[in-house]
């Protein structure tokens, strides 16, 4: 999706110049060669794996009670051991990677289209359509996250799809913030001031003329929202009010492994296991883009390379 | 000023969405809360006491006056004042925010200005490591391996609950440490970054390098020169970081089952007792916004350059 809009952007004739394609495969080189970034792909890439053909690659079904093996340590049967129905725990934790990443990438979706829509308005129009969305942001963003999140799902009923409305609700204002802090910045720049006065209407300035000159900041957020989003699932699912059994996921896992700590403490360490890799990994690549698109924070890093 | 009149603005559009919670829940949230223990008269009072019988503006008038004057209405459940119970359970929630505070305030300074100092070594690395992990581990993972560790293994802390400091000081600590540490790793890992940067820039100032060339010891220098200057954007830091640890204290209090505003918070979804969650929703965001009322006012003063 991002390459497409860039490649809107130079057809259109506004800047950068550089052919959208080669600064798309530079970025990728640069992450390729931060030998983190590259770790942190690779895990992403084993998760995502888990997440797809997780029912084909687990030994054991996600459901599949061996009574006789209940509680077992891990193992050479079970690599992660069992939990107390005898179910194997890294056929669960493969299999919990699917809902993790299904409602990560769900509610991000949903704060970044509503986010970047609302900041883009916001910045774009400025004045009382400003203040009243911004103002709106503020009383969003004043509810610890979590808290905010259980309320809404009080309101809604605990639940995958309603985790996802959720996290999504949670951290849209974070993107309204951030897209109409760069829009302000850009709106007044000769590009867009040329294609206003070529007579481009409002949605054609903001589609083709400002979005592709913000999205730096909001492809570092959105990595970064992964992690958050995935954190936040994993809390809901392990208070209760996420996914919902018999589907497994690693919030819930947990729960479930709190309970029989003392007995087998496989059931808690692998599932948070999981979730702390993969929020890592998010984390990580977040990093390493903030470092290759956001030229603020990439010159900051290189003084400090030369103060030391 | 204004900065005042704008967070007193978002407080009312907060307090509206959470006047709106209880609204929101489809069906009857009387009928819900009451469930099987289901008769007309406990009904009929309730719902005349939470007022659901009057129009909606109406309600939310009442509401919000009864709120001011202290009257957050009555729980469904226990019967007792919504006030009460909050008032009950606030300062388990004061102690573990004050002791997250200091757990990560110690761990961000330490960390933070060894990792400036040592600016690229192996310690760096380890610090700026420590920090990642702590940013991407689930505080209620952390909170449940520190169980596994320091009370299964160990025997040397209480797994869970909480004791009032003035019933038994020495017990009401020992219950606090692990809490106070899983929710302050967290908070303390972002400060480090910010320590780190914030020494960083003070060790390249003019002012060292005069503390220096005047031949001052190395120690009178970083205590007197260079931590006195970054701690004043890290307390900012810290103000904020007081609202996003809140969040935090939430799920944590579950974990440990610490008996705060956070578990009330929780109880109260689970058992759809809307009042109780509203009053405590509504106290958390007050507290955010106030806090960041102070953190706000401070730095302008701090720094006379920034006006509201």
């Amino acid at each position: 999706m991002a390459t497409d809009t860039t490649a809107a952007t130079t057809e259109a004739g506004a800047p950068p110049a550089v052919d959208p394609r080669s600064r798309w495969r530079q970025i990728l080189d640069l992450l390729v060669s931060n030998r983190l970034a590259l770790f942190a792909m690779v895990v992403l890439g084993l998760v995502l794996l888990a997440a797809v053909f997780g029912p084909w690659l687990a030994p054991f079904g996600v459901n599949e009670v061996i009574v006789q093996d209940r509680l077992q340590a891990p193992g050479l049967d079970h690599i992660f051991g069992t939990d107390e129905l005898g179910r194997d725990v890294f056929s669960r934790v493969l299999l919990g990677a699917r809902a993790s990443l299904v409602v990560g990438v769900v509610a991000v979706g949903i704060s970044l289209t509503a986010g970047t829509l609302l900041g883009l308005i916001a910045g774009f129009y400025g004045g009382k359509t400003d203040d009243f969305i911004m103002r709106g942001m503020d009383v969003l963003f004043a509810f610890p996250a979590i808290l905010m999140a259980i309320a809404v799902l009080a309101i809604l009923g605990p639940g995958l799809v309603n985790a996802m409305i959720a996290i999504g609700i949670v951290y849209t204002p974070i993107f309204a913030r951030i897209t109409r802090g760069s829009v302000l910045s850009v709106r007044e720049e000769v590009y867009v001031r040329a294609a206003r006065s070529l007579g481009a209407r409002d949605a054609r300035l903001i589609g083709l003329h400002i979005l592709p000159n913000v999205a730096a900041p909001i492809i570092v957020q959105t990595t970064i929202s992964l992690a958050f989003a995935i954190l936040s699932e994993a809390a809901l699912s392990f208070l209760g009010l996420g996914v919902q059994p018999p589907a497994a996921s690693w919030g819930r896992m947990l729960a479930e492994g709190r309970g029989f700590i003392q007995q087998a403490w496989w059931m808690a360490v692998f599932p948070g296991l999981a979730i702390f890799v993969t929020v890592l990994s998010f984390n990580l690549i977040g990093d390493a883009l903030r470092d290759v698109l956001d030229p603020r924070q990439r010159s900051a890093i290189e003084s400090r390379g030369l103060a030391g | 000023m204004r900065r005042v009149l704008q967070a007193v603005g978002v407080l009312v559009g907060v307090s509206i969405l959470v006047f709106l919670l209880i609204h929101l829940v489809p069906g009857d949230p009387v009928r819900l809360a009451l469930g099987t223990r289901f008769d007309q008269e406990t009904y009929e009072a309730l719902r005349q006491r939470a007022g659901l019988d009057q129009p909606l503006v109406v309600q939310y008038v009442d509401w919000i006056a009864s709120a001011v004057q202290g009257d957050l209405g009555v729980s469904f459940r226990s019967g007792r004042t919504v006030t009460s119970m909050i008032l009950e359970r606030l300062p388990a929630t004061l102690a573990l925010a004050f002791g997250a505070i200091v757990v990560a305030l110690v761990m961000a300074l330490t960390l933070g200005t060894i990792a400036a100092l040592k600016q690229g070594s192996k310690i760096d690395h380890v610090a700026t490591a420590i920090s990642q992990f702590g940013i991407s581990i689930p505080d209620f993972w952390m909170g449940i391996l520190l169980i596994l560790l320091f009370s299964l293994q160990l025997n040397l802390l209480p797994p869970s609950g909480y004791v009032s400091p003035l019933a038994n000081p020495w017990e009401f600590l020992q219950h606090l440490i692990m809490p106070a540490v899983t929710v302050g790793v967290v908070s303390g890992s972002i400060l480090t970054r910010f320590v780190r940067s914030s020494v960083l820039e003070a060790l390249g100032e003019d002012y060292t390098r005069t503390a220096r060339s005047k031949g001052l010891k190395e120690r009178t220098i970083l205590v007197g020169h260079i931590l006195r200057n970054a701690l004043i954007p890290t307390i900012t830091v810290t103000g904020l970081q007081l609202a996003y640890l809140l969040s935090g204290v939430v799920v944590v209090e579950v974990v440990f089952a610490w008996q705060g505003l956070g578990l009330l918070a929780y109880n109260a979804v689970l058992g759809r007792d809307y009042p109780v969650l509203q009053g405590a929703v509504l106290l958390f965001a007050a507290f955010f916004l106030l806090v960041n009322l102070v953190v706000d006012l401070l730095y302008s003063y701090v720094d006379p350059r920034i006006r509201y």
